[in-house]
């Protein structure tokens, strides 16, 4: 109530402010010293008093109010010893670097025992808020002004309705424009205007739902049917939009398992050898992407782009060394292959474990990866999945053109298909089994990459992807990069289809549960070799 | 062994009795028995010779590790079928025993309810779940030891031999399975006690389990199950039946041609095999005093695997060697530098496949085979089935 | 013990739960009798309208270039490959498309398979004792034991492939030729009314090829014998009926002399090919 009650107030000084803030030119001098009255006055015990002393400053017209303001909510308001008020820049530390308050002139450091905070309550809060939200809307700037009128969404009275319809017209950029109608169409529909209703109709906003099944439970019946078909509409509204969520977290974890298991589907393919250290070799990608953010510090974006090859580098060598050194002896023995690739895969966790940390390291996350991008009130998509999809995306089309367009993808098609004819055709395969090993090791590294921008990077990082991707190869096929494309892709919607009604362990268990009995109908995936050279 | 084929018009049960192999072992595994009891009944604490009841309890655990290699080594060695979700089987069997145990607590534990486990009473639980009922009975429990892993191979085996899902596509199945199963065991809405599993164990059959004959009893009890396990399996792999086995595992589809179902014969073995491991979880629980989600864990499952492989396949003592040797390297290196157990196991994995195909028992054999140069062996070491 | 082993032979019991055991009806002339199949792998036609006929008791040779659809024909009375379309019957009474392999083997049709599979760590014996016809189901094999009767059989067998020195040697050690005889004894425990034997002398000495001659021709008669084979020297010494495959159908049927002097065999076989005719 009153933050209402000053909020109204403030709206009347709206008009003054602007009527005066050209003209504001008179003697700084006089200016100086009314304005340190004014601050003067938020150094009491009494919150009522401050409440006061803030609608003073608001009063005062003058062109520094907002940022006093804004001191005053984060506490960086602060009185001296000697009772002088400064501004705090930056209170993190014992030394905080302080400025003049009316001047903005740097006066060095205080020892924060020194200085002692204006303290305010909830309430001041709430009408510092209001204040700053209703004086930033005459702002120049548009994000400033686009973020106040966000906020007035539901916080609107008769006092504000007025100058609010005013400022609508006046203002430039459409999307502040939008916001404030739909704040003053709450307010309409709040007061049981049917033309607030009508506005309302197709906005996402919870605070526009909320008004609109609050109007349904009014006394004008007119209204209350105009405000259940309205929700009525924004609930299928809701609904889509949800579903559309969904599918864009579905395919973000899609495309997580489709880097994770691509390596693993091109060594399984062409080497009939199951790599279980395939889980390490990725987060050897995660730990190079760490590695060289370690290295570029306060870079984190360009540390990330050279973590592509080095991190596609790293794994790539890992994977030859595996396959020299082990995998080579165990021709024709594919357990056994198994058995000693997941030895490696202890070793390699162990030694991370050792030589960095048994912790999670952070991966920072570049700006350009930071935020996302809304779509509307109900959807917005983060932009660090996005990127890593559009980055999944890429990595197949280019294995697509290695296996197409390249002699060693065209090595790697006749290896697998037969490899006994491929030899006898002159095909080294010894070299090509190096090679895509080298290729579909670099892969994991290039996933591991991806995943730091989307997960923790500790030792276990491969461990957590290891049997989800073996899940998505034998759904998808062995041999065949468009059945791991779809079984990573639909996997991944599935679960998050599954997860809002089964949690997400269950959703997990559910998925397996579904492989397990999928593959005794499809013993050979989704899109199976056929013919003669698929048996044996 | 071509000889006791021809000669073997015996019964199946007590055909392992007349080979020589077995009656080494068998002789080996008494004599340790009676050792261990003599060393810790008859000997006094002091003498540095004396075996302590902690120390007991540890060759326990082991004994029933040796028994779930030898239901491993029974499927992977002779059937060719490398089952990555045999932990499954094995801490099925102990929640089983877990859930006579807890029964067994009544009204002694921390809530004092005379039905309801504490677990349950803390998640406010007001009656039993349907499948806690009838635990209280020992009978029903110990059936339940061996009838419920099987009945999960039983499901399990039948939908995958039957659509011939085989090497390592069946592997990484079988993975899923207890994958899936560890998840599922950690809910604790599926009144298996959750993360913390089952615990607090007082008594079984009526005798503490803090007390030291009792303990002792259990070392025995394993030691004979291990017997009994290892003749079983014995019996079968000298049998027709094995020789139909190791011919699956060689040649499939040769196998099939000649007439055998053999995704038959798969399922029967699968299935006494995980009745085994089972037996061996049921043993391992009173020893260990808990039970918990993490007997599912994948890298369980293979560790057992790398038991087998350490010991030498096919052979079912390799098996027993190979688990004894490499759990008692983990108590000693979990002991004296633990960070140093995970590099010693993955070097154990690379170096046993590369460099030890067929275990320590192989290398038993080369040798003998040496010095009684004798050409007539047959060479048993399994040839891989290409997947 | 004796009750011990009464109960675990309990399930002898169960035999009316076996499935029906019906002799092969082979009144009405022939043995194996296909028609009109046709199989296609990926749009490609393995098998083009074949029609085929075996009567009891005969060896019929089987030839024709590489791709002919020989093997494929194979696969399809053995059960491993199923037609698009057709029909085949093994006798007047079993339509071998509703069986599965173990119960087309176990009704008495044998392969032999181009590359000799035999159980490599189990000796030349027990390779056999896997073969012969038995209760094949699990228990039965469990509690199997080794008769004085099975022996003979066995050694009978040995007898008849040459390999009684060897029969407690591993079959991993016999030599090429030997392993293939070993498939034919393996075969003959089956006790099979239809065998089907694929390039049995492929990689042969002159002698081995010769004493598998021998072999074949002595088991005609009392089985039926189809025999796929590229070796034309070989097939003339032993075939009476040869019939011809090409893309998938029957070029020409009749004796060695008949279809060697047949312009279409010339054309796609004998004589545009001459290296394989040889």
């Amino acid at each position: 109530m009153r933050r209402f009650l000053s909020l109204g107030l403030l709206c009347l000084l709206l008009l003054s402010i602007t009527v005066t803030s050209q003209a504001q030119t008179s003697s700084t001098a006089n200016a100086d010293a009314a304005a340190l009255e004014l601050l003067e006055a938020l150094n009491v015990k009494s919150y009522s008093a401050k409440g006061d002393a803030i609608t003073a400053i608001l009063q005062s017209d003058d062109e520094r109010a907002r940022d006093w303001l804004q001191a005053l909510l984060d506490g960086r308001l602060q009185s001296t010893d000697d009772g002088r008020i400064v501004l705090v820049l930056d209170n993190s530390g014992r030394e905080w670097p302080v400025a003049d308050v009316l001047t903005g002139e740097a006066l060095g450091q205080m020892s924060r025992r020194d200085l002692d905070r204006i303290g305010i309550n909830n309430a001041l809060r709430n009408q510092l808020r209001s204040a700053i939200a209703v004086v930033d809307l005459y702002s120049p700037n548009i994000e400033r002004r686009r973020h106040s009128a966000e906020r007035l969404l539901g916080e609107v009275d008769e006092t504000l309705a007025e100058p609010l319809s005013e400022l609508i017209a006046g203002e430039q950029d459409s999307q502040v424009v939008r916001r404030l109608s739909q704040a003053l169409a709450i307010y309409q529909v709040e007061s049981g205007e049917l033309a607030g209703v009508e506005a309302l109709r197709g906005s996402l906003h919870p605070r526009a739902r909320v008004a609109l099944s609050r109007a349904v439970n009014g006394d004008d019946p007119i209204v209350a049917d105009a405000a259940a078909s309205a929700l009525g509409s924004i609930e299928q509204n809701l609904k889509i939009n949800r579903g559309l969520e969904t599918l864009y977290f579905g395919l973000s974890l899609g495309s997580v398992l489709v880097l994770a298991a691509i390596g693993l589907a091109i060594t399984f393919g062409v080497m009939g050898v199951i790599n279980m250290a395939h889980g390490e070799l990725m987060m050897l990608g995660a730990y190079t992407t760490w590695g060289m953010q370690q290295l570029l510090p306060g870079q984190p974006g360009l540390a990330l782009i050279l973590a592509i090859p080095a991190g596609f580098m790293v794994a790539a060598l890992a994977g030859i060394a595996i396959e020299r050194g082990v995998i080579q002896f165990l021709k024709g023995r594919p357990l056994e292959t198994l058995l000693a690739t997941f030895g490696i895969s202890l070793i390699l966790q162990q030694l991370v474990r050792t030589v960095i940390s048994p912790l999670n390291r952070t991966v920072i996350t570049p700006e350009w990866m930071s935020g996302s991008l809304v779509i509307n009130d109900a959807l917005s998509l983060t932009l660090n999945r996005m990127v890593v999809l559009g980055f999944a995306l890429v990595v197949f089309a280019a294995l697509m053109l290695i296996m197409r367009r390249t002699r060693l993808g065209l090595d790697v098609r006749a290896v697998t298909q037969n490899r006994a004819m491929a030899r006898s055709m002159g095909i080294r395969a010894t070299r090509v089994d190096i090679m895509t090993f080298a290729l579909g090791s670099g892969v994991a590294g290039l996933a591991g990459v991806a995943l730091s921008q989307l997960t923790n990077v500790g030792p276990n990082l491969g461990q957590n992807y290891i049997i989800d991707s073996f899940m998505v190869v034998v759904f998808g096929g062995v041999g065949n990069l468009w059945g791991t494309l779809v079984a990573g892709l639909s996997l991944g919607i599935i679960n998050q289809v599954l997860e809002p009604w089964a949690g997400a362990v269950l959703a997990k268990i559910i998925v397996l549960v579904f492989i397990i009995l999928f593959i005794q109908k499809r013993p050979r995936g989704l899109f199976p070799q056929k013919g003669r050279a698929a048996e044996g | 062994m071509s000889l006791t084929t021809e000669s073997s018009t015996n019964f199946w049960l007590t055909r392992p009795f007349s080979e020589r192999s077995t009656q080494i072992f068998l002789g080996v595994l008494v004599a340790a028995l009676a050792l261990v009891t003599l060393l810790h009944v008859a000997i006094p604490p002091e003498n540095p010779l004396h075996i302590g009841a902690y120390t007991v309890n540890l060759f326990g655990k082991y004994l029933s590790y040796a028994l779930l290699a030898v239901a491993v080594d029974l499927v992977w060695g002779y059937l060719g079928i490398l089952s990555l979700g045999h932990g499954a089987f094995f801490a099925i069997g102990g929640y089983a025993m877990g859930m006579y145990l807890m029964r067994q607590i009544g009204d002694r534990g921390t809530y004092g309810h005379p039905v309801l486990p504490d677990f349950m009473v803390f998640l406010n639980w007001d009656s039993l779940p349907w499948f806690w009922q009838g635990f209280d009975m020992a009978w029903f429990a110990f059936a339940m030891v061996l009838l419920a892993p099987g009945l999960l191979a039983l499901v399990f085996g039948f939908l995958a031999f039957r659509s011939r899902v085989t090497g390592v596509y069946l592997s990484i199945i079988t993975q899923a399975l207890t994958f899936a199963l560890m998840l599922a065991f950690f809910r604790n809405e599926m009144g298996f006690g959750g993360n913390n599993g089952l615990t607090d164990f007082r008594e079984l059959l009526g005798y503490n389990l803090r007390n030291n004959d009792t303990r002792l009893g259990l070392f025995i009890a394993t030691g004979v199950a291990l017997a009994l396990g290892y003749i079983l399996c014995r019996a079968i792999v000298t049998s027709k039946l094995g020789r139909v086995s190791i011919a699956t595992r060689d040649a499939e589809a040769r196998t099939r041609f000649l007439g055998y179902r053999v995704e038959r014969f798969q399922l029967f073995v699968f299935v006494v095999s995980a009745m085994l491991a089972g037996l061996a979880g049921a043993l391992y629980v009173p020893q260990v005093g808990i039970i918990n989600p993490s007997e599912f864990s994948p890298i369980f499952s293979i560790e057992i695997v790398l038991w087998v492989a350490l010991g030498g396949r096919a052979t079912l003592y390799g098996a027993v060697i190979g688990a004894i040797l490499v759990n008692y390297a983990k108590t000693f290196f979990t002991g004296v530098m633990p960070d140093a157990w995970l590099f010693a196991l993955g070097a154990m994995f690379v170096l046993v496949t590369v460099f030890l195909p067929k275990g320590v028992a192989g290398l038993f054999r080369h040798i003998k085979r040496r010095k009684r140069d004798d050409n007539s062996a047959k060479p048993t070491a399994p040839k891989e089935a290409s997947a | 013990m004796s009750l011990l082993q009464s109960l675990t032979q309990r399930d002898r019991v169960f035999d009316f739960m076996a499935p029906q055991d019906s002799p092969v009806d082979v009144r009405h002339g022939p043995i194996l009798y296909m028609e009109d199949v046709t199989v296609s792998f990926d749009g490609f036609k393995a098998i083009n309208n074949l029609n085929l006929t075996i009567d009891d008791g005969e060896l019929r040779c089987i030839i024709g270039p590489n791709g002919a659809g020989k093997t494929t024909m194979m696969d399809i009375i053995t059960g491993k490959t199923r037609p698009n379309s057709g029909s085949v019957w093994f006798g007047s009474r079993h339509n071998l498309l509703n069986m599965n392999e173990p119960d087309i083997a176990s009704l008495g049709i044998g392969r032999k398979f181009q590359k000799p599979t035999v159980f490599e760590v189990l000796s030349v014996f027990e390779n056999l004792e896997l073969a012969m016809s038995a209760d094949k189901r699990i228990f039965p094999t469990l509690t199997a034991r080794m008769t004085g009767e099975i022996k003979d059989r066995i050694d009978e067998v040995l007898e008849t492939i040459g390999l009684t020195a060897l029969r407690h040697q591993p079959a991993g050690i016999l030599s090429h030729g030997q392993k293939q005889w070993l498939e034919i004894g393996m075969l003959l425990m089956q006790r099979p009314r239809l065998l089907l034997v694929d390039e049995p002398v492929a990689g042969m000495t002159e002698q081995e090829m010769e004493r598998t001659a021998e072999l074949l021709t002595g088991l005609a008669g009392k089985q039926s014998v189809v025999v796929v084979e590229h070796d034309m020297g070989f097939v003339r010494s032993i075939a009476r009926q040869v019939t011809v495959l090409h893309q998938g159908s029957v070029l020409a049927e009749g004796t060695m002399d008949q279809v060697s002097s047949d312009p279409k065999v010339i054309e796609v076989y004998l004589g545009a090919d001459d290296d394989e005719a040889a």
